[in-house]
């Protein structure tokens, strides 16, 4: 029976077991964020130094990152890093660090394109009207900068939140693997419960995700720097 | 790291990188046309479709794929429709990617002045010579940055492929983790696979995007 597939979200706990598994995957992406974010920033300024060895690392760091997909990267700390250092990483904390290096990056270039975009007169400017450098940055470049970056780290929010679904592929008991054991206990009572599952998880991500979207683009229009 | 190992994974690597590269092929063309198509049916405001459109990008933008992906594989054969590995990846690849090529395509629309259309017009070319050749040139090269960025997106993505049973590159670290235990070298042959693909890809973009700045688009 088709029609009768979507029980099995109200059968028991289920409903509730599925939100405890997306609280999971909130919780991680924001842990990741907050850490990103703040490191993000911190990189961003040091990629802005004229120093050749830091440019070169910095670099490094971020295109590597960059380029690997972020589940070769969970893999590359959840099996190499327990087999390497010989320590045993839960795939939450695994989860973490990735997704942390992986913003950070991110975060890291957003933060670069947005303080070198602040126009060099500009700060000659505030000097010749006599600002000392921390009144240029107080008053001129930080409230520009950002006014440029929050609609974009928004979106890396929104980003890091779709990619944490990939850390029930490393074993991490949220949203989906919870939506994968349902599907599993229920195999035999409702044989169509992965389409409601799927369908259900598919539309809470929406739910997470949509309204802060929502929030970057009316941000990105209102703040439009002419 | 055991050389023996690496020359007996190499050849596996080899294949499922083919893999992964002609699904990212076909994944990405079918999804610069779902976003080409989207993108001029939003810009020209075509009724009824350009609504469609606009809830299918946002739904595309703001779901994971592996949800998708787990949707089309385990979902859709409840009701009868039963997609391979291979087509459920395509599908997946093309439903994601439109949505991101249709932004792209939509922001690069938008910079194109109206007055440029309006002189146009009034020089007397016909609305589609407006659209060839005034309009799509210069949309497309102002989108080629966030067109290179997509494309370098979508092919990371592919690695969620392993996840529907596809034989890819993390389907066989998968596999060869699990078996041999030789993880170090699995995990290195892994990286060096993905930089191989990656890393030219995002040389020649930025290349072209360079060239580009310099013709005076873009920016």
């Amino acid at each position: 029976m088709q029609d009768l597939g979507i029980k099995v979200l109200f059968e028991g706990r289920n409903f509730i077991r599925l939100l405890e598994g997306l609280w999971i995957t909130v919780e991680i992406s924001f842990v990741s964020v907050i850490i990103s974010m703040v490191l993000g920033v911190l990189l961003g300024m040091i990629m802005t130094v004229r120093n050749p060895v830091i440019k070169v690392i910095t670099r490094l760091y971020l295109e590597f990152v960059r380029i690997m997909p972020q589940l070769v990267l969970l893999f590359l700390v959840y099996f190499g890093i327990t087999r390497a250092f010989q320590v045993n990483l839960s795939g939450e904390v695994s989860a973490v660090i990735v997704f942390s290096l992986w913003g950070t990056a991110e975060m890291g270039d957003l933060v670069r394109g947005a303080l070198i975009s602040i126009p060099k007169h500009q700060y000659e400017s505030g000097k010749a009207l006599g600002l000392t450098g921390g009144q240029i940055y107080r008053y001129i470049v930080i409230p520009q900068t950002i006014r440029r970056l929050v609609p974009l780290a928004i979106n890396l929010t929104t980003r890091m939140i779709k990619t944490t679904s990939l850390i029930a592929l490393i074993g991490v008991v949220e949203i989906v693997k919870v939506g994968q054991q349902i599907i599993e206990a229920s195999r035999l009572s409702v044989p169509s419960a992965a389409l409601w599952i799927y369908g259900v998880i598919f539309f809470l991500y929406f739910l997470i995700c949509y309204p802060i979207s929502l929030v970057a683009a009316r941000l990105e229009k209102a703040w439009k720097t002419v | 790291m055991n050389m023996d190992v690496l020359r007996e994974y190499a050849p596996l690597y080899l294949e499922a990188a083919g893999l992964t590269v002609r699904i990212a092929l076909i994944g990405i063309a079918g999804a610069i046309a779902v976003g080409f198509l989207c993108s001029l049916i939003r810009y020209f405001k075509v009724p009824v479709l350009s609504r469609i459109a606009g809830v299918y990008i946002e739904l595309s933008r703001n779901t994971p794929l592996l949800i998708q992906l787990f949707f089309l594989y385990f979902g859709l054969p409840k009701i009868g429709i039963l997609l391979s590995s291979k087509a459920c990846a395509i599908t997946g690849l093309i439903f994601l990617g439109g949505s991101y090529m249709a932004e792209a395509f939509r922001s690069g629309l938008e910079a194109v002045p109206s007055i440029q259309m309006e002189s146009a017009l009034s020089l007397g070319l016909t609305k589609r010579q407006v659209i060839g050749y005034v309009l799509l040139p210069q949309a497309v090269s102002v989108s080629v940055p966030a067109f290179a960025a997509n494309v370098i997106f979508l092919i990371k993505e592919t690695s969620v492929f392993s996840a529907v049973a596809l034989a890819d590159l993390m389907y066989t670290a998968k596999v060869l983790i699990g078996m041999s235990y030789n993880t170090d070298e699995a995990l290195l042959m892994l990286v060096l696979s993905y930089l191989g693909i990656l890393l030219p890809i995002s040389v020649i973009f930025s290349l072209i995007e360079r060239k580009l700045r310099y013709a005076g688009f873009g920016n």
